[in-house]
C-alpha cells in the first residue's frame, strides 16, 4: 500500500539536489544514494520546501510545462509517494 | 583521458588511531601511524580534485576521525568543495559543541555506531567503559541538531541475537537510516573470525527476522544490509566492482581501490602525495589491475553475472584462496566454496568468545 503523502512535502534531513557538472545531471543525494532526478523531478523537488502543498506544487509544475494539470498531478503524486517510501521526501 | 566513468564516492581515512578496539574492526593489522597523516591541506586539494573529477560524496572516517583536532577544518574544506558529507563516528571524542560546529561547516549527514543494545556488552565488544551512554547522548545531539543520522550495528557471534532490538533502539533515537552489516572478514576481524562467526542456524534466524522488521519498518526507516557472505551461495559485489565506483585514501595518502586492497601483495599503490586524484583513479597499478572483466579466471570469466557481481572480492579469495584472481570463494561456482563453508562452520563452533584487542594482551581482554 502506498504511504500517504505529506501535506505540505519536504526533503528529507541530510538530502539535497545537487547539479553534477561531470555528468550534467541534477541528482538528489542522501545518505548512501546517489538517484539521478531526470525529466521534470528537479523543478518538482525544488518546489518540495516545507512550505508548498502537493497541489500547489502540482499547480506551479503545470503552469510551467502549460502541461494538462491531471497528467502532471499523477507524475508528481508518483514520483513523492515513491521517495516517501524511500525517505528522501518527508 | 579514456572514457572512464568517474567514481561516485570517496571514502576519507582521516586517522587510524581510535580510542575503541572493536574486534570486528576491517582496518589493517598494521596501522599508520600519526606521524605520517595527511594534513588537512591535503585532504582540502584531495577534495577539490576530487569533486572536479565526479565525486559527489565523501566519508569521513577511520580509526575515529574526531581524534583528528582539525576535523572541523577538513569537514568544511569537504563541503566547500561541493561535496555530501559524511562523518562516520564512534561519538567518543565528539560532543554537542564540536557537532554543531560541523554542522555549520556544512556537514550533511551523520552515521554512529553502535555495538549491541545492552550498554556491558557494547562497552565489552567496543573495548571501551562507558562508550555506549555516550553514544546514546551522541545519537540525542544529532537529532536535536536536524541532522540526518545513520546507525551501524556489526552483527557477530555475541549480538546476533538482538538484530530486531538494534533497529528498534535505532529508530527510538531518530535514526533515518540503519546498517545492519553482518561483520566482514578483513584485517583484524579476519583475526578475531573464530570468536565472531555466528553459526548457520543464528544467521539463517536473523535474515528471517529481518523480513518482518523491514516490513514493520518500511516508510519509516530505511534499513540496508551487508549479508554474512560466508554462508552465502553469491558473493557480494564488493565495492559495486574493483575501480568502478569509489576510492579510498589512507590516512597518510595512500589510495586504494578498496579498504582491504593493501592485503594482496604486488599491488603498487599510489600516493596523493605524487599524484593527483585522477591520475590515480585512472592510471595507477592498483586500480587497473582489476578493473573492468578482463583479469577474470572461470568460473567468472563466461558467467553471465560477471557483471553483476564482479567475481565477488579480490581481498577475499586472496585471503582465503591465495589467489585474488579467483572467483570469490562465496560463490557456490567457486571449486573452494565448501572450504569457506567448513571455515565458517568450525569457527562458529568454537567457545571461546575471548576476542583480540587491538595493542592489548589476550589475557587483559578475557577480563573484560
Amino acid at each position: 500500500m502506498p504511504d500517504p503523502l505529506p501535506e505540505r512535502p519536504r526533503l528529507a534531513p541530510g538530502v539535497r539536489l545537487h547539479f553534477d557538472k561531470t555528468r550534467e545531471a541534477w541528482v538528489l543525494l542522501g545518505p548512501e544514494r546517489v538517484i539521478e532526478a531526470e525529466g521534470p523531478a528537479p523543478e518538482i523537488l525544488r518546489r518540495c520546501d516545507g512550505t508548498r502543498t502537493v497541489d500547489q506544487v502540482i499547480d506551479e509544475l503545470a503552469a510551467l510545462y502549460t502541461a494538462d494539470r491531471t497528467e502532471i498531478a499523477g507524475d508528481v503524486t508518483d514520483m513523492l509517494a515513491e521517495l516517501v517510501t524511500r525517505r528522501m521526501v518527508v | 583521458m579514456t572514457s572512464l566513468p568517474a567514481p561516485l564516492g570517496l571514502l576519507a581515512e582521516l586517522t587510524h588511531r581510535c580510542p575503541l578496539g572493536c574486534p570486528y574492526c576491517s582496518n589493517p593489522l598494521t596501522l599508520d601511524d600519526r606521524t605520517d597523516e595527511l594534513d588537512a591541506a591535503t585532504w582540502a586539494r584531495v577534495f577539490g580534485e576530487a569533486a572536479a573529477m565526479g565525486v559527489l560524496q565523501v566519508h569521513l572516517s577511520g580509526g575515529e576521525p574526531a581524534s583528528r583536532r582539525d576535523l572541523l577544518e577538513i569537514a568544511a574544506a569537504a563541503h566547500d568543495a561541493g561535496l555530501y558529507t559524511n562523518l562516520i563516528t564512534s561519538a567518543v571524542g565528539l560532543d554537542a559543541t564540536r557537532l554543531g560546529r560541523l554542522k555549520q561547516a556544512g556537514l550533511d549527514h551523520v552515521q554512529l555506531s553502535m555495538q549491541d543494545v545492552d550498554a556491558d556488552s557494547a562497552d565489552r565488544i567496543a573495548g571501551y567503559r562507558g562508550a555506549h551512554a555516550r553514544k546514546l547522548a551522541f545519537a540525542k545531539s544529532v537529532t536535536d541538531l536536524g541532522l540526518a543520522l545513520t546507525i551501524n550495528a556489526v552483527i557477530h557471534r555475541a549480538n546476533i541475537g538482538r538484530v530486531a532490538a538494534m533497529v528498534e533502539t535505532a529508530a527510538s533515537l531518530g535514526a533515518g537510516r540503519v546498517e545492519i552489516a553482518h561483520t566482514q572478514y578483513y584485517g583484524w576481524a579476519l583475526r578475531n573470525r573464530d570468536a565472531l562467526m555466528p553459526t548457520r542456524a543464528q544467521v539463517d534466524r536473523a535474515m528471517q527476522e529481518m523480513e518482518g522488521i523491514r516490513a514493520r519498518y518500511h516508510g519509516r526507516l530505511v534499513i540496508d544490509m551487508v549479508v554474512p557472505d560466508y554462508y552465502a551461495r553469491r558473493p557480494k559485489p564488493c565495492m559495486g566492482g574493483w575501480a568502478r565506483r569509489s576510492l579510498n585514501v589512507t590516512p597518510s595518502g595512500r589510495v586504494l581501490p578498496c579498504h582491504a586492497a593493501e592485503s594482496i601483495p604486488g599491488l603498487e599503490f599510489w600516493s596523493v602525495r605524487d599524484h593527483a586524484l585522477p591520475e590515480i583513479w585512472c592510471d595507477s597499478p592498483a586500480f587497473r589491475a582489476f578493473r573492468g572483466t578482463d583479469w577474470m579466471q572461470e568460473p567468472c570469466r563466461s558467467c553471465e553475472l560477471r557483471e553483476i557481481d564482479f567475481g565477488g572480492c579480490r581481498c577475499q579469495a586472496m585471503a582465503l584462496v591465495g589467489d585474488p584472481a579467483a572467483t570469490d570463494p562465496a560463490c557456490e561456482l567457486s571449486p573452494h566454496h565448501a572450504r569457506i563453508q567448513a571455515l565458517a562452520e568450525h569457527d562458529a563452533s568454537q567457545p571461546t568468545m575471548v576476542y583480540a584487542y587491538r595493542g592489548r594482551a589476550v589475557a587483559d581482554s578475557a577480563a573484560g
